[in-house]
């Protein structure tokens, strides 16, 4: 997935298992890996010739701005489905956060 | 009729007692025992009330059969009565009085139907949430050292979280790493093993399941977020037990405070309006907070109610007052279930 969202054209598994030669992938276990991909819908596909090309469906900070918006929106389903830790508030009350946390620090001092 | 009657009073008592429990301080001393309640309240509520409309409707229904064909033909004659149009007053209050019952009947199913439908839906939901959770953090996320056990996600505002499951994972974005110390991460991590390890997600499930269906309702609401603040405070107190409290609280603050600065735009807006609206909505509700002095008068409720805790535990509350308590609940959730059973 990392390579595909360096590149910024599709590739072939070819293509794929070559940036990946460090890490010794047998031509196959891309394959079966980026079918896998394909099929979850996190990378899209098109026809090239014999081979197909693939191609990142969302770019990698989309996915990662998903990933936070279900965990920081805590009024839908999420708040049962995931806990988290503690709220971010703003303005005023952000202020009145951080007084009270210089408190407590300069109290440790 | 008499398990009706006491059906009724329980589903009425339901309410007027969580009522009472929400405006109550003690709660915060035992989280666990006021969660107990609050399952026995909510759950007695659900069954009183189906019982009892159904129970009404069917004792009715009940009688009628034990006259039999007769009481059935008799009924046909006033109706063919009625529709002639000789029709007496005592006739037309029989006749309200079984419609009322079979009205009766048809609130208590639906409303059966609908509170399993909203759990099921929930539980979907939820399951859905999480399985997509679990893909995107296949492909997003990476180890550090700095938090063993954990998923790191480049993501540069602070936030901490966990996906409960039977395969669980705690998440801690990139700022959360940066912004606070180590000490303060264990404590971190600490909270949220223990919301994983104690599956707090499934005592959360019904509450926010309800408050969502019925968002009218300013009880549910209330309800569902007093129980989501006593689950933090379970977490907070299983990871006091092995690391200072301060650190924890100081995590809470830091980690709550960085939503004024959030470097982000769409997702710290979100977060932080959430946020917000949950703070005006819990303010009335946790003023209690202010009496345990918290450092600065206008924190958000939720927060300042559990780093005044952290820093100053309030006493257990005496086992007497535990013993009554459980057996309230013990009481709540045995009776109706009873009345409903025993044919009085």
């Amino acid at each position: 997935m990392e390579v595909l969202w360096e590149a910024s054209d599709p590739m072939t598994v070819r293509q794929v298992g070559t940036c990946l030669i460090d890490r010794d992938l047998a031509h196959t276990t891309v394959m079966t890996v980026l079918d896998r991909l394909a099929k979850k819908g996190f990378v899209k596909r098109q026809r090239a010739g014999r081979a197909w090309r693939y191609r990142p469906a969302e770019s990698r900070e989309a996915y990662v701005a998903e990933l936070m918006l279900t965990a920081l929106d805590q009024t839908g389903d999420r708040q049962a489905a995931l806990t988290r830790f503690a709220r971010s508030v703003s303005g005023a009350e952000a202020g009145a956060l951080r007084a009270a946390l210089e408190a407590m620090d300069t109290r440790r001092d | 009729m008499v398990a009706v009657v006491l059906l009724g009073t329980v589903a009425v008592g339901c309410v007027a007692a969580a009522h009472l429990l929400a405006c109550a301080s003690w709660p915060r001393r035992s989280p666990a025992v006021a969660i107990a309640l609050w399952q026995a309240i909510g759950l007695a509520w659900g069954v009183a009330t189906v019982g009892a409309l159904a129970g009404f409707g069917a004792s009715g229904l009940a009688g009628r059969s034990a006259v039999g064909l007769s009481g059935v033909a008799t009924a046909a004659a006033r109706a063919a009565g009625m529709l002639v149009g000789n029709g007496a007053a005592a006739i037309r209050a029989w006749d309200v009085l079984a419609a009322l019952r079979v009205l009766s009947l048809l609130a208590g199913v639906v409303l059966l139907a609908v509170l399993c439908w909203i759990l099921i839906a929930a539980i979907a939901a939820v399951v859905r949430a999480r399985h997509r959770q679990r893909a995107l953090l296949g492909l997003l996320a990476h180890d550090d050292p700095k938090v063993p056990g954990a998923l790191v996600v480049d993501y540069p505002a602070a936030a901490a979280y966990c996906v409960p499951g039977l395969r669980s994972a705690i998440v801690i974005s990139a700022g959360a790493l940066d912004l606070l110390d180590q000490a303060e991460l264990e404590a971190v991590l600490a909270h949220e093993r223990a919301h994983l390890r104690a599956r707090h997600d499934l005592v959360l499930l019904p509450f926010c399941a309800l408050s969502r269906a019925f968002r009218r309702s300013a009880l549910a609401l209330e309800a569902n977020s007093q129980v989501a603040l006593l689950v933090e405070m379970m977490a907070d107190d299983r990871a006091r037990r092995r690391l200072p409290a301060r650190e924890l609280a100081t995590a809470l603050l830091r980690v709550g405070a960085s939503g004024g600065r959030a470097p982000v735009g769409a997702l710290a807006v979100a977060g932080a309006s959430t946020g917000a609206a949950a703070g005006r909505h819990s303010a009335s509700a946790h003023s209690g907070a202010r009496a345990a002095r918290v450092p600065a008068a206008t924190l958000d409720g939720q927060l300042a109610a559990r780093v005044a805790r952290l820093l100053r535990p309030p006493p257990g509350l005496p086992v007497a007052a535990v013993i009554f308590l459980g057996a309230v609940a013990a009481l709540l959730v045995v009776a109706p279930a009873v009345a409903v059973l025993l044919p009085l």
